[in-house]
């Protein structure tokens, strides 16, 4: 494993854990977009190019920044009491579900280390060639997609737009 | 260990802090957050087997997992159109006192 | 199969006469002036009396035509004795008959009954012109007299029976025909029970004899049960006690004439049955009623004299002779003390009924049923008479309240005489004089034993003595009562007279001369022989009779006769005798030991029953009931506590369960979340564990 894995891989780890761990929201924030900043980067590091600059693109672009927004309207929520943890009471449950699956998921990782392939040729992936599958092979998934993608938008506008609505 | 084999560990601990995020905090935004790093750990998982696997002349992983991030975008959008919502309604988005469901 | 209903089916006709045929009208007209009377309302007198006469007359008529016909027949030689025979019914190979014979008894009997009862209807037009419930009365008289012409033409034990019963019925009617009376309701009652007892060995009698012969017909060509074929196979069915079937049958039947006929353990009913009127007391318990069980013997005669071999009297005979000569004397004794005219009189009749009965035994049909028809009459107009002295005393019944009323009374006073002087067996002159002699005569004859005609001649003694001592205190010496006497109308004298007419002429028929009765009965003519009157022996016992005849009326009216007496005056017999005096009068106890046995064993059997009624019969269906209500209790426990406590114990558990797993619901979504990881991670775990080389 080359030395530049480790550090993204800690860089994105840290911000993994300062997103869940920390008070402020906002900090959270951040720290998730840096996660996301890693992951990029990791992308980059598996010859994924198109996929880390989408990734840059929609999450870091988009989704923190979203985000962020939401934090911003939901201010008011955030007074804590004094001592009031920003953990639910019954935080013990989630570690150990999360726990589990770790394990569970890192031991069928490690039991299978033999079946795994080790090394393989670079591949050589150009946007041309990614357009053409999208057109081609993949175009109905690509419709449907769309369709989502529009239901979403319309769908998040509706949502949020009633309750302001109802609220007057 | 192969890298293959570590990316798939990376991928699993990301998951895994995205769980515990996702079921211990208490704000619903962060539980969406959460949710978005067990997303990319997925995506990470795709693209990883996609560059390790055979045939990656086929793109089927990279295809999946842009079509991954779209979806992700999708439902963060809508989710956080959600909290808000409920935010307003509840005046609060403490998810522990979210319990009209309760049987 | 039983074929109910009556079929005329005549059984094998044979030259039956239309006269024969048309006897049913004899009983049938009464029952049905009866049954229209019955319908009546109480104001119309008239058409009641009309209708009770009318059907008389016509009874009366017909049988005059039965008995010209019969009588015609017997003298010029010809046994009459015809029958018409219907079956009843049948059940499997039994078969039940019923029928009606015309013979000499029976024409007899028709005649006498008819006449008599003809008699004292007309005698009660006047008795009863007072009473309000005049019509009652001659519908249950003509109910009576029709159910007596009914037995008197029976030839079926079981038709005899059945009207026997109805004439039982009738006579309670009318012994308690004033019901509100206290003691007439008793003593109808008293009647009732009393002749019931004998009715249920006659009833025995019968059903054994219907079981042995498979007959209840006397006659029927030669099958029928007193016809010698039945009665040779009864003779040879032996019974208990060295009996055969026939003398048990006799014996069983001889029982119930004993309660009808009011003999010795019987004979309670008789006196306390004065409490009905005096017409009443003349019909039915003088004439006719008390008359039926002596016929009936005479009827069964063949059954009763069947093989008699011990000293030429069956068992049975031996039986009825004893019974009838204790019975005379036990009566006489107790009528001797009585101070009540009619209770006077019908110790006379229980005591004459003794006479009918032994001279049953003694000497057979024809003395018995001589003694019968002359009593009939004689006692007939001796109760009318009294009745008219009760009307005349403005309804006075007690014998030292009346004195002198001979002058007063005229009319009744000779009738009376004219029938007393019967009774006691005057020489010569009175029919009761050749009846009696006829008994005393067999008595003598008799080769069993010579007890019953010292007996016999002992109770003529007492007979005239106390009809002296009657008769002194009605209608001789002071008028001892309230008012004045008067003689009554001529409605109820004339039948007196008609009757004592009667009472002298009918002893013609039974002389030695011209034993005209006697030959009759048994079938045969007899011409006039006066060389008859010239037999010894018939003038000794004649004088013997006579002279204790005159002993007692002697006796009588040195006692009693032309002695100045008061009212309250004790009697001169009980002046010289005062126990016996007591025991006579007081009827030997008889009453009150019946009422310390019988009653009580009856009353206390009652309560026995009663007892077992209310505690085991009524126990046993209380526990059933009580068995069933624990059961539905115990099925009601069991619903509301296992099946509906069940259930519900199970839905509750069902819902506590539903609770419990709703808790899991928290509402939260975290906790959702969470359950899900943990999910995909035993599957996972699961998986790969399963794919695990």
């Amino acid at each position: 494993m080359s030395f530049a894995f480790w550090i993204v891989a800690a860089l994105t780890v840290a911000g993994g854990l300062a997103a869940v761990l920390l008070k402020n929201l906002v900090h959270c924030a951040l720290a998730v977009t840096l996660a996301f900043l890693g992951l990029a980067l990791m992308f980059l590091q598996l010859d994924a190019q198109f996929a880390g600059f989408a990734q840059i693109l929609v999450y870091v672009g988009a989704v923190a920044i979203l985000v962020v927004f939401a934090i911003l309207l939901t201010r008011n929520a955030e007074v804590l009491a004094k001592g009031e943890s920003v953990f639910s009471k019954t935080w013990l449950t989630g570690l150990i579900a999360a726990a589990a699956v770790f394990a569970v998921l890192g031991w069928a990782v490690l039991q299978s280390v033999r079946g795994l392939p080790n090394e393989t040729a670079e591949p050589v992936v150009t946007v041309v060639e990614i357009g053409k599958a999208l057109m081609w092979h993949y175009v109905l998934p690509l419709e449907i997609l769309a369709l989502l993608l529009t239901a979403a938008t319309i769908g998040a506008v509706m949502v949020a737009l009633h309750e302001k609505k109802e609220a007057k | 260990m192969t890298p293959l084999a570590g990316y798939l560990l990376l991928a699993a601990l990301l998951f895994a802090i995205g769980l515990a995020g996702a079921l211990t905090r208490r704000n619903a935004i962060l539980v969406l957050i959460g949710i978005e790093l067990m997303l990319n750990a997925a995506n990470l998982n795709l693209i990883a087997f996609w560059r390790y696997g055979p045939h990656p002349e086929a793109l089927t992983g990279m295809m999946f997992a842009i079509f991954s991030i779209a979806v992700a975008a999708a439902e963060a959008a809508v989710g956080l159109g959600l909290v808000i919502a409920i935010y307003r309604h509840a005046k609060t988005t403490d998810l522990d006192q979210m319990n009209r469901m309760k049987g | 199969m039983i074929q109910a209903g009556i079929s005329i089916t005549p059984l094998l006709p044979l030259h039956v006469s239309p006269i024969t045929e048309m006897l049913w009208l004899i009983p049938a007209l009464p029952i049905v002036a009866a049954g229209i009377a019955a319908l009546l309302k109480q104001p119309r007198r008239k058409t009641s009396a009309l209708l009770a006469i009318g059907s008389m007359l016509g009874s009366l008529f017909l049988s005059l035509v039965a008995f010209v016909y019969v009588a015609t027949g017997v003298m010029q030689g010809a046994a009459i004795r015809e029958t018409y025979n219907l079956t009843w019914f049948q059940a499997g190979a039994a078969q039940v008959d019923l029928g009606w014979v015309l013979d000499p008894l029976s024409a007899v009997m028709i005649l006498m009954v008819s006449f008599v009862g003809l008699m004292i209807f007309v005698y009660s037009l006047g008795y009863m012109a007072e009473d309000e419930n005049f019509t009652r009365f001659f519908c249950f008289l003509s109910l009576f007299a029709g159910a007596m012409l009914g037995v008197v033409i029976s030839n079926s034990l079981l038709l005899l029976f059945m009207c026997w019963e109805l004439v039982g019925l009738t006579s309670y009617l009318l012994i308690g025909f004033w019901y509100q009376k206290p003691s007439a309701a008793a003593a109808a009652k008293k009647a009732f029970m009393t002749t019931r007892v004998g009715d249920v060995f006659f009833l025995l009698g019968m059903v054994w004899l219907f079981a042995q012969t498979g007959t209840l017909l006397f006659y029927n060509h030669g099958v029928g049960s007193m016809e010698p074929l039945k009665l040779g196979a009864l003779l040879a069915t032996p019974s208990g006690l060295g009996l055969t079937a026939a003398g048990a049958i006799g014996l069983l039947i001889f029982a119930g004439a004993a309660g009808k006929s009011g003999q010795l353990p019987l004979h309670v009913w008789l006196p306390d049955a004065m409490e009905g009127p005096t017409p009443v007391s003349a019909l039915i318990h003088a004439a006719t009623m008390v008359a039926a069980g002596v016929y009936l013997i005479a009827r069964v005669y063949p059954l009763m004299q069947a093989g008699s071999l011990v000293g030429g009297s069956t068992t049975a005979l031996t039986v009825v002779t004893w019974v009838g000569a204790i019975t005379a004397v036990f009566a006489a004794l107790i009528a001797v003390a009585q101070n009540d005219i009619k209770r006077i009189l019908a110790y006379s009749t229980v005591s004459q009924l003794g006479y009918m009965m032994a001279g049953l035994g003694l000497g057979g049909v024809a003395v018995g049923m001589f003694h019968l028809i002359t009593h009939a009459f004689f006692k007939a107009l001796l109760f009318m008479g009294a009745g008219s002295v009760i009307h005349g005393c403005h309804e006075e019944q007690d014998v030292r309240k009346m004195g002198g009323l001979w002058s007063q009374m005229p009319w009744t006073f000779g009738t009376y005489a004219i029938g007393m002087l019967a009774l006691c067996g005057f020489p010569i002159v009175f029919s009761g004089f050749w009846s009696k002699d006829g008994i005393l005569e067999a008595a003598k004859h008799w080769d069993l034993s010579k007890g019953p005609f010292y007996l016999l001649v002992f109770g003529a003694l007492l007979t005239a003595f106390y009809m002296t001592r009657q008769v002194s205190y009605v209608f001789f010496g002071k008028w001892r009562g309230h008012g004045h006497a008067h003689e009554s109308p001529g409605v109820m004298t004339r039948p007196l007279a008609v009757l004592a007419f009667f009472a002298v002429v009918l002893g013609a028929i039974g002389t030695p001369a011209w034993p005209w009765f006697r030959a009759f009965l048994n079938n045969q003519s007899v011409k006039l022989d006066w060389a008859g009157l010239g037999d010894l022996e018939f003038w000794t016992l004649a004088g013997t009779s006579s002279l204790v005849v005159f002993l007692g009326l002697g006796l009588g009216w040195w006692l009693y006769g032309n002695r100045p007496t008061d009212a309250d005056a004790p009697d001169a017999l009980e002046k010289a005798l005062p126990p016996v005096w007591a025991l006579l009068r007081d009827k030997f106890y008889v009453d009150e030991l019946y009422g310390v046995t019988v009653i009580a064993f009856y009353a206390w059997w009652a309560k026995v029953a009663d007892w077992l009624d209310r505690w085991v019969w009524g126990g046993a269906v209380i526990a059933v009931t009580r068995l069933f209500g624990g059961g539905a209790q115990l099925s009601r426990l069991m619903d509301t506590y296992w099946v509906n406590g069940g259930f519900d114990k199970g839905c509750e558990e069902l819902s506590n369960s539903g609770g419990l797993l709703a808790r899991v619901q928290s509402g939260r979504v975290q906790t959702y979340l969470r359950l899900l990881a943990l999910a995909v991670v035993v599957l996972a775990a699961f998986l790969i564990w399963s794919s695990h080389p």
